[in-house]
C-alpha cells in the first residue's frame, strides 16, 4: 500500500473565507443602517447594532488576515486581505464620520421661539397654494373634526423631501 | 392637536410627498425660507446644491399661540417620537 504524499506547494491552498466574509459584513453595515436599522429609534440614535457588524467585521478580518501570514502555506489572503481589511477600516471610518460628526453639524438656532415664547405669526401656502396663517390654523376648525378648534398645532420644521 | 409642516419645498414638491406618503395634514411651503429665518432655523448649503434649508425643530404651540414644548435635536438622525409630542401636550389646556 503506497501512501501518497503531497509537496505542501502542490497542495492546494485555502481560500481565506475569513478575510472575505468580514469584508462583505463590514460593507453590508452601511446599508444595513440606511435601509434597516435606521428605521427603529432604538437601533438608529445610537447605531449599536451596526457597530456590532463592524466589530464582528474586524474580528472575522484580523483572524483570516493573521492566518494568512502565520500558515501562507495554508492560507491564501497575504495580499488581498490587508486590502480588504483596509477598504473594511475605511467603511468604518465613513460610518463613524457621518454618525458622529456630519449628522451634529446643525446651527444653533439660538434665536428660535423657547418655551413661553410667542410663536411668530406667519403666512405661507398649503398644497394647493391657499394662503394659510397661523392665527387662522389656530383658530379654524381643523378639517374632518367636527367643528372643534384644536387644542394646539405641532409646527414641524423640516429640512424638505429629497 | 393639529399638524402643520413646514419646509423650503415648494406646494407642488409637498403636494407629492404628500400623495405618495398619504399625509393628510397641512404641508406649508417657505421657497425663500423667510419665515424659517424668522424662526431662526435656517441651515446655510445644507440642502441639495447647497440650497439653505431649515434644521430640523418641532414646536408645540397653544391656541394662543404660545409656545409650550419645543425639540431641536442635536443631531439629524435623532427625532422626537410621537410618545416626546404627547408628554409636551400634556401641557395644554
Amino acid at each position: 500500500m503506497s501512501v501518497q504524499e503531497t509537496a505542501p506547494a502542490e497542495r492546494k491552498r485555502k481560500w481565506n473565507w475569513r478575510i472575505w466574509s468580514g469584508f462583505f459584513l463590514a460593507l453590508a453595515a452601511v446599508p444595513g443602517y440606511l435601509l434597516f436599522f435606521a428605521r427603529f429609534p432604538i437601533t438608529r440614535d445610537v447605531p449599536w447594532a451596526s457597530w456590532l457588524m463592524f466589530a464582528l467585521a474586524g474580528w472575522l478580518l484580523w483572524a483570516g488576515v493573521r492566518r494568512a501570514f502565520v500558515s501562507p502555506e495554508v492560507f491564501r489572503g497575504r495580499i488581498t486581505g490587508p486590502i480588504l481589511a483596509a477598504l473594511s477600516l475605511a467603511a468604518a471610518g465613513l460610518f463613524a464620520y457621518a454618525t458622529l460628526y456630519s449628522s451634529r453639524q446643525l446651527p444653533v438656532a439660538a434665536g428660535a421661539p423657547k418655551v413661553g415664547d410667542k410663536a411668530p405669526e406667519f403666512t405661507l401656502a398649503d398644497t394647493s397654494g391657499r394662503m394659510m396663517a397661523l392665527s387662522g390654523l389656530l383658530s379654524e376648525p381643523m378639517p374632518g373634526m367636527a367643528g372643534g378648534k384644536p387644542r394646539g398645532i405641532l409646527l414641524v420644521f423640516y429640512r424638505g423631501y429629497w | 392637536m393639529r399638524p402643520v409642516a413646514i419646509s423650503v419645498d415648494s406646494s407642488t414638491e409637498s403636494a407629492a410627498l404628500c400623495k405618495n406618503a398619504g399625509y393628510t395634514y397641512t404641508f406649508l411651503s417657505d421657497p425663500n425660507a423667510e419665515v424659517i429665518r424668522r424662526y431662526d432655523l435656517l441651515h446655510r448649503g445644507a440642502g441639495v446644491d447647497g440650497k439653505d434649508i431649515a434644521r430640523p425643530a418641532e414646536f408645540l404651540v397653544d391656541a394662543s399661540g404660545v409656545v409650550r414644548w419645543r425639540n431641536l435635536t442635536e443631531d439629524l438622525r435623532v427625532r422626537a417620537t410621537s410618545i416626546d409630542v404627547l408628554k409636551g401636550a400634556q401641557g395644554l389646556p
